[in-house]
C-alpha cells in the first residue's frame, strides 16, 4: 500500500515538472519545492512566535529590575549590560503571600486528585462491569451533569457551608474541619464537580477491556474486588494517567470555586492570591509577573514532562461534548 | 460476578451518587428554586428576577442586557476564531517535519490558569507604547496607542482612528481584546483534537484526490472538513460550554467593567458581592438554559455511540 501511494506521488509531481535527469535538476525541483512551501513555513512559524511571544514576555519581565519593568519594554532586555534579578520571586514568595498560596494550592488540588479518581473508578466499575436496574438512564443523567454550569450549584453549597461552620469549631490544616474556609469542604466540593467526567472517562476504558479476561476471572472464583485491583486498575494506568493530570491541572487553575468557597486569606490557593494582586497592584508588573510565573511552573512542568498523557487525556475528554 | 448480591453495585457507587447528589443535583435544584423568591430567598416573586433580566432596570449596576450580547459574541466570535485556526493549523502542521515543536508552541497556554493568561496578556495590553507589548507593535507600524482593555470598543475605536474621518460604533459592545485571550489559550485545544481527526484520514483517499486533480484548496474544503465534521462538532460544543460558563479571564482582565460583563461574572457580583441570591439563582438559571441544546446533543451522541458499538 505504502508503495503505491510513493508511485502515485512521483507521477504527480513528474507531470507538474521536467523530469529529473540530471543532480541539476534533481536539485532544481528540490529548490521548486522548497519555494512552493515557503508560504506554509512563514504561516506557521509565524504563527508558533506569535503564539509564543506572550508567556516568553512574561518570563523575561519576571527577571528585570522594578525600574527596568517600569521604564523600557522586555524586548531591551538583551541590551548589554544585561541585568537580570531573582529579587522578585523572592519578594511575591515571602511579603506577598505566593510561597503559603502554592502550599495551598498542592494541599487542595493533590487530595482532590486522588478522591476523584479512586471514588469514580469504583463507580465506573459498577457501570461498566455490572448489571443493576436504571443502569442506562442513570448514567444518562450523568453525561447530563458533565455540561451543568457550575453557577447552578454554587449558592445553594455556600449557604449550606455557612449553616454549618458555627456548628463546627476544630481547626485542621490551618483551616476550620468542614464548611466556609475549610480545605475538607473545598475538597468534596472540587471532588463532586469532577466526578461526572471522571466516570464517563473512566467507564469508556474499564468497558473497552477485553470481556473475556473479566469473565474468566469471575469463573475462576475471583471477587470483584479481586478483579477491580488485580486486572482493572493495572490494566487502566494509561486512562487513570490522563484523568489525574486533567483533574490535578483543572483544580489547580481553578478560581471560581475557590473565590466562592474559600473566605480566609491564609486558606488562598494562588489563583485568588494572584487575583487579589491585580486588584491591589493593578500595574506592578514586577510583583505580578513573578506571581504569575509561579502559579505557571507546575502545569509546565507537567506539560513538558507528560505531554503524551496529557494530549491522551485530552482526546478521551473532547467526547464529552 | 454470578451470585453477586443485589446491593453490591450500589455499594461501589454510593461514593460517587451521594457527591453528585450533594454537590450538584441537590443544589440545582435549589438554584431553580431560589430563583422564584427573593433576595434573601424568604419571599415568593414569582418571575420578577427573570423579569429583571430582561428589563435591564438598572444598566449602571448590573448590565445584564450588555452580559448577555457579550456572552453572544464570545460565542460566535471566540469559537469561530478558535476552530478556524484550529483546523488551518492542524492541516499546516502536517506538512512540515517540525509538526511537534510547533504545535507544542500553540498548545503551551492550554496548561496554565485562566488567571496567569489574564497577567500575562494584561502586561502584553499595556498603554505605554514603550512596555506594553501590543501598543509598541502598533506604534511601530505608525499606528496610535490604544487602552485596548479599558476601551469599551477598543478594536474599532482602532480602526476608525485609522480612517481620513471619525466613523460611527456601529455595536457599542466590544470585547475582542478579551475574546483575543481565550482564542490564545484554547486554540492548541481545538488544533490538538483535529489533528488526530486528521491523522484518521488514511493518505490514500488524499492522494485518490490529488490523482483526480484537485488542488489542496479543494482538498481541504471538499474532502478534508466534510471527513472531519464529526470532530469538528465535538470540538465545537466543548468551545461553546466554554464561552457560556467563561468567568475567570473577564474577572482577573476587567472585574467586568467598562461593559466586558458576562453573564458568569454577573452572576458571582449579585450572588456574593451584592448577595441577591434571586437574581444571582435566575442568571444561574439562564446559564443552564443555554446549555441544555448542547447538552442533548451530548445525550444523543452518546446514545449513537452506545448503539453502534
Amino acid at each position: 500500500m505504502g508503495e503505491r501511494v510513493v508511485e502515485r506521488t512521483e507521477e504527480v509531481i513528474g507531470a507538474a515538472m521536467p523530469p529529473a535527469r540530471s543532480w541539476v535538476g534533481a536539485l532544481w525541483l528540490r529548490f521548486r519545492r522548497f519555494v512552493s512551501r515557503i508560504p506554509l513555513h512563514v504561516t506557521l512559524i509565524g504563527l508558533a512566535i506569535i503564539w509564543s511571544v506572550p508567556t516568553i514576555a512574561l518570563l523575561i519581565s519576571s527577571f528585570r529590575t522594578p525600574q527596568a519593568i517600569a521604564a523600557s519594554g522586555w524586548w531591551n532586555a538583551f541590551k548589554i549590560p544585561f541585568h537580570f534579578t531573582a529579587a522578585n520571586y523572592h519578594s511575591v514568595l515571602t511579603q506577598q503571600g505566593m510561597g503559603r498560596a502554592f502550599v495551598n494550592s498542592i494541599v487542595i488540588a493533590g487530595p482532590v486528585t486522588v478522591l476523584v479518581i479512586l471514588i469514580a473508578a469504583f463507580a465506573a466499575y459498577a457501570f461498566a462491569w455490572m448489571r443493576f436496574p436504571f443502569r442506562g438512564g442513570l448514567f444518562l443523567v450523568m453525561v447530563g451533569l458533565l455540561v451543568v454550569p457550575l453557577q447552578m450549584t454554587l449558592i445553594p453549597v455556600l449557604r449550606l457551608y455557612v449553616t454549618l461552620t458555627p456548628h463546627i469549631t476544630l481547626p485542621v490544616l490551618g483551616g476550620n474541619l468542614f464548611g466556609v474556609s475549610s480545605f475538607p469542604g473545598i475538597w468534596l466540593a472540587h471532588t463532586a464537580y469532577g466526578l461526572p467526567f471522571a466516570i464517563y472517562l473512566l467507564r469508556n476504558f474499564f468497558g473497552s477491556l477485553p470481556k473475556d479476561l473479566v469473565e474468566s476471572a469471575y469463573l475462576d472464583g475471583a471477587s470483584d474486588v479481586g478483579v477491580f485491583f488485580r486486572i482493572i486498575l493495572p490494566l487502566s494506568v494509561p486512562a487513570i494517567g490522563a484523568l489525574a493530570i486533567f483533574q490535578f491541572l483543572w483544580v489547580w487553575n481553578d478560581l471560581l470555586v475557590a473565590l466562592t468557597l474559600l473566605g480566609d486569606p491564609r486558606l488562598y490557593p494562588m489563583t485568588v492570591n494572584i487575583t487579589n494582586l491585580v486588584s491591589s497592584f493593578g500595574s506592578n508588573y514586577q510583583v505580578l509577573t513573578a506571581a504569575a510565573f509561579v502559579s505557571m511552573i507546575v502545569p509546565l512542568i507537567i506539560f513538558f514532562a507528560l505531554q503524551r498523557y496529557f494530549v491522551q487525556g485530552l482526546l478521551a475528554g473532547a467526547v464529552k461534548g | 460476578m454470578i451470585g453477586r448480591r443485589w446491593w453490591a453495585p450500589w455499594l461501589w457507587l454510593a461514593p460517587a451518587l451521594m457527591l453528585m447528589a450533594a454537590f450538584l443535583v441537590y443544589p440545582s435544584i435549589d438554584t431553580i428554586r431560589r430563583s422564584f423568591l427573593g433576595p434573601t430567598s424568604k419571599t415568593f416573586v414569582g418571575l420578577d428576577n427573570y423579569k429583571y433580566i430582561i428589563d435591564n432596570p438598572a444598566p449602571l449596576l448590573a448590565d445584564t442586557h450588555s452580559a448577555i450580547l457579550n456572552n453572544l459574541l464570545w460565542l460566535v466570535l471566540f469559537t469561530g476564531l478558535v476552530v478556524g485556526i484550529g483546523l488551518i493549523l492542524a492541516v499546516l502542521a502536517a506538512r512540515v517535519r517540525y509538526e511537534a515543536v510547533a504545535k507544542s508552541a500553540i498548545f503551551i497556554p492550554m496548561a496554565i490558569s485562566f488567571v496567569a493568561a489574564s497577567v500575562i496578556w494584561r502586561f502584553m495590553y499595556v498603554y505605554d507604547p514603550h512596555i506594553g507589548t501590543i501598543n509598541a507593535f502598533v506604534t511601530y507600524l505608525g499606528g496610535h496607542p490604544t487602552a485596548w482593555i479599558q476601551n469599551t470598543n477598543s478594536l474599532q475605536t482602532w480602526f476608525t482612528s485609522l480612517g481620513p474621518t471619525t466613523l460611527p460604533h456601529p455595536i457599542q459592545i466590544d470585547n475582542s481584546a478579551l475574546i483575543i485571550v481565550g482564542v490564545w489559550m484554547w486554540t492548541g485545544f481545538a488544533m490538538v483534537i483535529l489533528s488526530a481527526g486528521l491523522k484518521g484520514i488514511s493518505t490514500e483517499i488524499l492522494e485518490a484526490a490529488r490523482v483526480d486533480g484537485a488542488n489542496e484548496w479543494q482538498l481541504f474544503r471538499r474532502v478534508i472538513v466534510p471527513m472531519l465534521s464529526s470532530t469538528i462538532v465535538v470540538v465545537t460544543t466543548t468551545l461553546v460550554i466554554q464561552a457560556l460558563k467563561l468567568f475567570d479571564l473577564i474577572w482577573v482582565m476587567t472585574g467586568g467593567t467598562f461593559k466586558t460583563d458576562v453573564i458568569a461574572t454577573l452572576f458571582f457580583r449579585e450572588s456574593f458581592l451584592v448577595q441577591n441570591f434571586g437574581v444571582g439563582s435566575a442568571l444561574a438559571v439562564v446559564l443552564l438554559l443555554a446549555v441544555v441544546p448542547v447538552m442533548l446533543i451530548g445525550i444523543r451522541r452518546f446514545q449513537f455511540q452506545e448503539e453502534t458499538r
